[in-house]
């Protein structure tokens, strides 16, 4: 029967009240443990198409006639538009139209950030519509842009009021500690850099709009886009088949699709907005740098007792303050916490969400600061992190499920492996390994809905307007329709992709794919199997093959619909891990490399061992380019930004990959749907960058506190430890 | 201007300064070669000229008038597409053509590459979606 009720949803981290229509959740889950293709390793079902050539990204999307479009973004990070002339642009050949500031939203003359959108120009082919922009006249005057963090608190550019989280007696824990540490750390301006940058091909046919676009959400952006049109949802239509990744910068509309669909219609033709590289590294999205001035306080045994931050989100222009306090308040069973967390607003590009936007800097943060209150105790730093842990959430409420002791149990043969990586040490290269745990959420939640087709050759099809951003959700929601209808992994076809053919389906981000995704194509799955169940009786084929019992329908089909149950009330569904890395310092030149990581997360039951050993390393990957080698750099001068090539900044390549390990617990949780499982798109990048700091400072003694941990930080850090070292050793000599 | 594209011969008539990659995506169709950066950063554009990788992105189409040109279109049933898909050493998938087309060059040459070799010879092909364990393996183990 379904249901409407009034809930919370999650989505990284940010939670609204939302009215849901759910449908009750009847089926049992599966027993834990590896099923018929459940629990198994399965290949992409994509994977050939992508590996070919053949998947057809929007990148490679040639509408006849189609139009291409170029940009014309404020070179700076303030600045007003004193005067525009578009006319010598229009007289360039091959161009058809152009716009200019008021003739969309998204275009302005008063520009807060470097790259935000001034101008655009279409043409017949992409080099003519450069050429043409570059004949646009536009003079500017540069204004004082703010740029400083703490100078933007200090004079109210806020994005939001400060949050302000506490619970217990700060103060009186403080009082009660026998140890209290403060650092302050600081995190860098990372870029999603996703291969196939932002962009859509936008036409209007008949009184609507076709919108092919490379997104992380279908439905949101078919919402946004017929918004900003003034357009019935249901006259826009969104595909997009493929995409080049997203990593959370691909959510909304943006700028260059409402310019394409503006300049589609001024020229009756399909249009083609795609960002370059540059404009990629300047306009699309960050994670925002981050000022964390954090302190703990701890009994002599390890108990934490208080935990305290400002965290300065350099949120940029616009977005939000993400949750970088998160990890402090929810990680430990601290009794005493007090956090103010700041949302700047800067002449900066605005953020956005990336890959556990918030936890994975104050992770960064807050578990570095317990390695620091672990060497002050001369405590054994897995052990602090046992001694804290804690069965109940900070609030009181339960978690659905919870299996960090089991991780932290797993981890311990790569922890014990310090002594010999340490003994591995020579006079110039020291080498450590670092630990740091991982909290977030990731369980998804309803509305998501799936349809499925059984033809007469025993064959299914599950339909649904989702999307697959490259992390194998495709294939795991074909896994999931195979395993409930009892029919092999490749008689399964998934269609995704497009609002026009299936149903609602979630945002691929917040690691809720297939915890939102999972349930309602198993729901829809069951739906026919019971109906396929009930043809057998008539035949007297109980218990016979899918297709045996099928074969006489000739063109009838079973079609079966399902839909995600809502979340357990009352409890807070979260993920769980632990990272192990070991490192090498070269102290002379201050170079650092990452030897090996072992990740053990908690995610629910898992659908594909291979798909979530790929995320995990992905996941991984990424961290160590946060935490060693990307930075986005601008001039503190006059705000340009410094590094908008794939030249400057630096991602990491193949050869920086370390060996890496990787195991889930694989027990799903009891409590949530008919699958148990949760996401695993952010978990793995969390814990990464601490886990190395971490690492550094067992090898060196030194604590680094900046990311990226560039040779510059790694070098100061170990003067500092060097000058304490000798403070320390001058001090009784000196009574 | 001629060019021998899998094995098939092309009239390109590109203006003066289009690169290669747009000859190939644009004029004849074959998109599986990428453009990811456009300014010879990233290697998704990676095709083979004369047996030899090259990044069309930045490879003018008169500079390679009369060559032999492989595309991943040409590498389909080449052992290597099987190796990355068995592997899972893909996740979005577009950088994929090109790092396939970089592999293919290496087991050209060097048919069992050491860890070393692979490292070296794909390191200018990115990846954000961070498969690289996996395209090791595959590289290793492209023989079956």
């Amino acid at each position: 029967m379904a249901r409407l009720i009034r809930t919370e949803k999650e989505v990284e981290g940010r939670y609204e009240e939302v009215w849901l229509v759910v449908e009750e959740d009847s089926l049992d889950q599966w027993p834990a443990g590896p099923r018929e293709v459940v629990g198994r390793d399965a290949v992409r079902v994509d994977g050939r198409e992508r590996a070919t050539g053949q998947a057809v990204y929007t990148a490679d999307l040639a509408k006849p006639g189609m139009l291409h479009t170029a940009v014309l973004r404020s070179p700076h990070p303030r600045a007003r538009v004193a005067s525009i002339d578009l006319a010598p642009a229009l007289a360039m050949p091959g161009v058809h139209a152009a716009i200019g500031p008021g003739d969309i939203e998204q275009l302005t003359s008063d520009c807060s950030f470097q790259g935000e959108a001034v101008a655009a120009v279409c043409a017949d082919t992409l080099a003519h519509a450069r050429t043409a922009l570059r004949a646009i006249v536009c003079d500017f005057d540069v204004l004082e842009p703010l740029l400083d963090p703490d100078e933007a608190v200090r004079q109210g550019s806020l994005l939001g009021a400060a949050r302000e989280r506490s619970r217990g007696d700060y103060e009186r824990g403080l009082a009660e500690a026998d140890v209290v540490v403060e650092a302050e750390f600081r995190t860098q301006v990372v870029l999603h850099n996703s291969m196939e940058t932002h962009q859509a091909v936008v036409e209007w046919i008949a009184d609507g709009v076709e919108v092919h676009i490379s997104t992380q959400y279908i439905w949101g952006i078919r919402d946004a886009v017929a918004q900003g049109l003034a357009l019935p949802p249901d006259k826009v239509r969104i595909v997009c088949h493929y995409m080049g990744g997203g990593f959370g910068s691909k959510n909304g509309p943006d700028d260059y699709t409402f310019i394409a669909a503006e300049l589609a219609k001024r020229t009756n033709r399909p249009v083609k907005c795609a960002l370059t590289r540059r404009e990629e590294n300047t306009a699309a999205g960050n994670r925002n740098a981050t000022i964390q001035r954090l302190t703990v306080g701890a009994r002599s045994d390890g108990t934490l007792t208080a935990l305290g931050g400002e965290f300065v989100n350099a949120v940029g222009w616009d977005g939000w303050s993400s949750g970088t306090e998160g990890p402090m308040q929810m990680l430990y069973a601290c009794p005493n916490v007090k956090t103010t967390t700041y949302g700047a607003k800067l002449n900066l590009p605005p953020m956005k969400a990336f890959r556990a936007p918030g936890f994975v800097e104050g992770t960064f943060g807050l578990e570095a600061l317990l390695d620091e209150l672990a060497t002050k105790l001369d405590l054994d730093p897995l052990e602090l992190r046992r001694r804290n842990h804690t069965d109940a959430t900070p609030d009181g409420s339960e978690y659905s499920g919870k299996n960090l002791l089991e991780c932290y149990r797993r981890a311990e043969p790569h922890w014990e492996r310090r002594h010999e990586v340490r003994a591995r040490s020579t006079k110039t290269v020291k080498r450590g390994v670092g630990m740091a745990s991982q909290i977030w959420y990731g369980g998804g939640g309803p509305p998501s809905y799936a349809w499925i087709r059984v033809g007469s050759d025993g064959r299914a099809t599950v339909v649904t307007a989702m999307q697959d951003i490259g992390t194998g959700t495709k294939t795991a929601m074909a896994q999931i329709a195979a395993e409930e209808l009892g029919i092999p992994l490749e008689h399964v076809t998934v269609t995704l992709g497009d609002s026009d053919r299936g149903p609602y389906a979630a945002i691929s981000a917040g690691s809720s794919t297939t915890p939102s995704m999972g349930p309602a194509v198993r729901a829809a799955a069951a739906d026919a199997r019971r109906q396929i169940e009930d043809i057998a009786e008539q035949r007297g084929l109980k218990g016979a093959p899918v297709h045996e019992v099928v074969d006489v329908l000739e063109d009838s089909q079973i079609l079966g619909k399902g839909a995600r149950g809502p979340n357990p009330t009352g409890m807070q569904v979260l993920t769980f891990g632990v990272q192990v890395a070991e490192v090498a310092v070269d102290i002379e030149t201050g170079e650092v490399w990452v030897e090996r990581i072992a990740a053990v997360h908690d995610v629910g039951r898992v659908i594909n061992p291979l798909g979530a050993s790929s995320q995990i390393e992905g996941g991984i990957i990424q961290g160590i380019g946060h935490t060693l080698s990307e930075e986005r750099l601008h001039d503190p001068a006059t705000g340009r930004l410094l590094t908008t090539t794939l030249d400057a900044y630096k991602l990491p390549t193949i050869a920086d990959v370390p060996e890496i390990v990787s195991e889930l617990i694989d027990e799903p949780d009891a409590h949530l749907t008919n699958l148990g499982s949760k996401g695993l798109g952010e978990p793995p990048i969390i814990p990464t960058a601490a886990a190395i700091a971490n690492a550094i400072r067992d090898a060196t003694g030194a604590d680094v506190r900046r990311l990226p941990i560039s040779r510059e930080e790694m070098l100061r850090a170990l003067h500092e430890a060097e000058a304490r070292q000798k403070e320390k050793v001058g001090a009784p000599a000196g009574v | 201007m001629q060019l021998t594209v899998n094995g098939h011969q092309y009239e390109v008539h590109g203006e003066v300064g289009t690169t290669l990659a747009e000859a190939l995506r644009e004029e004849l169709s074959l998109t599986g070669t990428k453009i990811a950066c456009g300014e010879g950063h990233c290697g998704a554009c990676t095709v083979l000229v004369d047996d030899e990788p090259v990044l069309s992105c930045i490879t003018l189409v008169h500079a390679v008038d009369g060559a032999r040109v492989t595309t991943i279109e040409g590498l389909r049933d080449h052992p290597m597409i099987d190796a990355f898909v068995r592997s899972d050493a893909l996740q979005c998938g577009f950088c994929t053509p090109g790092q396939i087309v970089s592999a293919v060059a290496l087991v050209e040459s060097e048919p069992a590459p050491t860890t070393e070799q692979i490292r070296h010879a794909m390191a200018g092909n990115l990846c954000r979606c961070g498969a690289y364990p996996k395209i090791e393996e595959a590289i290793r183990t492209w023989q079956g």
